[in-house]
């Protein structure tokens, strides 16, 4: 994997080459590294009769497991999609494509799709340059940064739901912390939770406060990856701290972006746990995401051929996103 | 672990997992948290095992949530499925029966003329028994008399909807909160849309709408119940960040005093105290009941209720001893040990003689003397249609949803089943 992210490096720097020649030592480095690293032997044209072995012992297991928890459920919910079903005895009424119907142009539905979209506009914008800048502050040795890496760490320990209880008290407005700022403004109790256009945002700021820290820890592994006689280097080369982060490190650390970028997607898309404890999708069904809305629309209503459509329509996008951003932007990693 | 433990630990296993001896066994899936409640059941379930040899009665628990999310699961298969389960009769109870799980108990029940009829018929489908009731409930505003006091409100001269309008400006203007409500979780919205519906439209309106008559949902009794709704929300009668008040939080207002009033189920006498934040609430002879006023010209009584049935439903694989077991449970000596302790409403006629709670008392004299009593609209219809009414009953209040679209949205998902 570091080779291909050093291939990146060079080639990117080689366009962009500063005619001085003030990097050269660098580059020589990067050059070395590359020209060093072993090359991967030609897998066997044909399986050994050991290599099948391997296959008939080992893959059944896995097969069976996914089978059993991922490829049949899935086929299932496919099939009840098509039916008009309460979960009571086995899916009679037929609707063919009814239930995706009910979804097309369903306001709370759209609703719930441009929240994810929040959700994964503010994960890719605030939150992960965020992490990565407190990543840089606290990856080295220095003292105190082992506490606060935990510190950062700590509310990614705490489970969802009760982040979710805890926040909610925070936000309201008669006892809340929300009641001592206004309170301390002299203003009136400003309830964030039951105000229909922000209060979303409420559960945006939770996002960001319980997962950043996950991320921090995930840039810091990276960050510690990267060999220090490079950044040393470029230093002894007259780079500025910019230079050096913007040309070393940030290159270096690509496959753990593009990595955490993929984690943020992907757990954006499939949010619910805070969802309930703070607003249980409302005021006026204004905060709901895809699963909440499948699970208040869907499950809680007893309507298990929509939520089964709803989930088909969550479970393509999540494929589609997942096989397209591994294809073209992990490509490499 | 080498293989003689574990030989002998399987053995164990095995010994405890099988039943000593052959004995019938009946099992009770309920969702109570109420501990008084509880422990008269757990006293009756000892009390006929013990009557009956060879027969044994296990009272099991899931929490709400979980039981409703198991339940249809739990009732495909034999060894998971209960003999006996806890239900709020209406549309889920229908969809139940629909299905298959239920049994007709018509020819075993002649003894159910000793309870209330209104609670027998909740757990009739197309006129056969599938189940047998032991509560109801009574929604009704829950008023604190020290600010009523303060206000200058008279709780006994409000009669009808304008009465209580003017109540509510009233308590408005002496700076007290009028009503509390939890509207967070929505239905306790819908209590004030259902009883509108109940005092507009009389007993035949729901009934009515299910069937489709006059435009089912979208006849003039629901807009005009809206209309009625959204008149009390302009007044801004509910506490601050209503919208996002939980159930729970809103009765802890009412205890601590916040809000004069809540429309609510009896529970909330048993709610507000460990709710508060005091952790002690109002205490019982500052709380006040009110029944909810009347609409001049309307079709319903003030003496009609709306409130929550509960019932045993009894599965199709259930033996005879199950049913034998509710007739044992339906006794009026149990019924009296409930009222006695205030534990909850039974449906035996003459148990509401041995309540002393007074607020007890007076909603017992209200249920038996009912001239008709309304199951909750959102159990009445079957969670899907019944989640929309929650939701629109929010809506309205808040003036986001005008009445009309709110009576279309019931149609379109009632349409939509």
């Amino acid at each position: 994997v570091p080779a291909s992210g050093l291939a990146t490096f060079s080639e990117a720097e080689a366009a962009r080459r500063d005619p001085k020649g003030s990097l050269s030592l660098a580059d020589v480095t990067y050059a070395e590294a590359r020209t060093a690293a072993p090359a991967y032997p030609e897998p066997a044209r044909r399986m050994t009769l050991n290599g099948w072995a391997v296959v008939v012992i080992f893959l059944p297991p896995a097969l069976l497991l996914f089978t059993v928890f991922v490829a049949l459920p899935i086929t299932e919910a496919a099939y009840y999609g098509f039916f008009n079903w309460d979960g009571y005895g086995r899916p009679e009424k037929f609707i063919g494509l009814k239930n995706y119907g009910y979804l097309i142009g369903n306001a709370t539905f759209n609703r719930s799709l441009i929240n994810n979209g929040l959700v994964i506009a503010v994960t890719l914008i605030v939150q992960q340059p965020l992490a990565l800048a407190v990543a840089l502050m606290v990856a080295g040795r220095t003292t105190g940064a082992v506490w606060f890496r935990m510190i950062f760490f700590l509310p990614y320990i705490l489970a969802d739901v009760a982040a979710g209880l805890i926040w909610h008290f925070m936000f309201d407005g008669s006892f809340g912390l929300t009641s001592v700022i206004t309170g301390a403004l002299g203003l009136k109790p400003y309830y964030l939770l039951a105000d229909k256009t922000w209060a979303f945002s409420a559960i945006l700021i939770v996002i960001l406060w319980k997962y950043f820290g996950f991320y921090t820890m995930l840039y810091v592994a990276g960050l510690q990856a990267i060999d220090r006689a490079l950044l040393e280097a470029a230093e002894m080369d007259g780079a500025s701290a910019w230079q050096r982060f913007w040309h070393i490190t940030l290159p270096l650390l690509g496959p753990m972006i593009r990595l955490a970028i993929f984690f943020a997607v992907i757990g954006s898309l499939k949010l619910f746990d805070f969802i309930p404890p703070l607003t249980g999708g409302g005021p006026f069904e204004t905060t709901n995401t895809m699963v909440s809305y499948l699970y208040y629309f869907g499950i809680t209503r007893m309507r298990f051929g929509y939520s089964s459509a709803v989930g088909i329509v969550l479970f393509v996008i999540c494929v589609a996103f997942a096989f397209g951003y591994r294809r073209i932007v992990m490509r490499d990693d | 672990m080498n293989f003689r433990q574990f030989a002998f630990a399987a053995g164990c296993f095995a010994a405890l997992a099988a039943p000593a001896y052959a004995e019938t066994h009946v099992t009770v899936l309920h969702v109570s948290e109420n501990p008084a409640q509880k422990a008269i059941w757990q006293q009756i379930a000892d009390d006929y095992n013990a009557a009956h040899p060879g027969v044994k009665v296990e009272l099991k628990y899931l929490e709400n949530e979980a039981f409703k999310a198991k339940l249809p699961t739990m009732l495909q298969a034999d060894e998971s499925r209960p003999d006996l389960f806890y239900s709020w009769g209406g549309g889920v109870m229908q969809a139940q029966d629909k299905a298959g799980f239920l049994q007709d108990i018509s020819k075993d029940v002649a003894w159910e003329s000793d309870l209330s009829p209104t609670a027998v018929d909740a757990f009739k489908v197309d006129g056969k028994t599938v189940g047998v009731p032991f509560e109801v409930g009574e929604v009704a505003f829950y008023y604190n008399k020290k600010l009523f006091e303060k206000a200058g409100v008279k709780a006994e001269e409000i009669k009808s909807w304008d009465d209580f309008l003017g109540a509510v400006k009233k308590l408005k203007a002496a700076g007290v909160t009028p009503i509390v409500v939890g509207a967070g979780e929505k239905w306790p919205m819908h209590f004030y849309y259902s009883y509108l519906v109940m005092r507009l439209g009389g007993e035949h309106a729901l009934a009515d709408a299910k069937a489709g008559k006059d435009g089912g949902f979208k006849n003039q009794v629901f807009v005009e119940a809206g209309k009625k709704l959204q008149e009390l929300g302009a007044l801004e009668p509910f506490q601050p960040g209503y919208l996002s008040t939980k159930h729970g939080e809103s009765a802890g207002m009412f205890g601590d005093g916040k809000a004069a009033m809540d429309l609510m189920g009896q529970w909330l006498l048993g709610m507000q105290a460990p709710n508060s934040t005091s952790g002690k609430g109002l205490p019982a002879e500052d709380i006040g009941i009110l029944s909810f006023p009347v609409l001049p010209g309307g079709k319903g009584k003030a003496t009609d209720t709306l409130g929550g049935i509960n019932g045993w439903l009894i599965s199709k694989s259930a033996p005879p001893e199950a049913v034998d077991f509710l007739k044992f449970f339906s006794q009026a000596k149990y019924a009296k040990a409930a009222a006695e302790k205030a534990a909850y409403i039974p449906v035996v006629k003459g148990a509401e003689a041995s309540f002393t709670d007074p607020q007890f008392k007076r909603l017992a004299d209200d249920l038996s003397k009912t001239t008709y009593h309304q199951n909750y609209f959102d159990q009445d219809l079957g969670p899907s249609v019944g989640r929309v009414i929650n939701d629109v009953s929010v809506a309205v209040a808040a003036g986001q949803m005008t009445p009309e679209a709110a009576a279309a949205a019931i149609q379109e998902a009632a349409d939509q089943q």
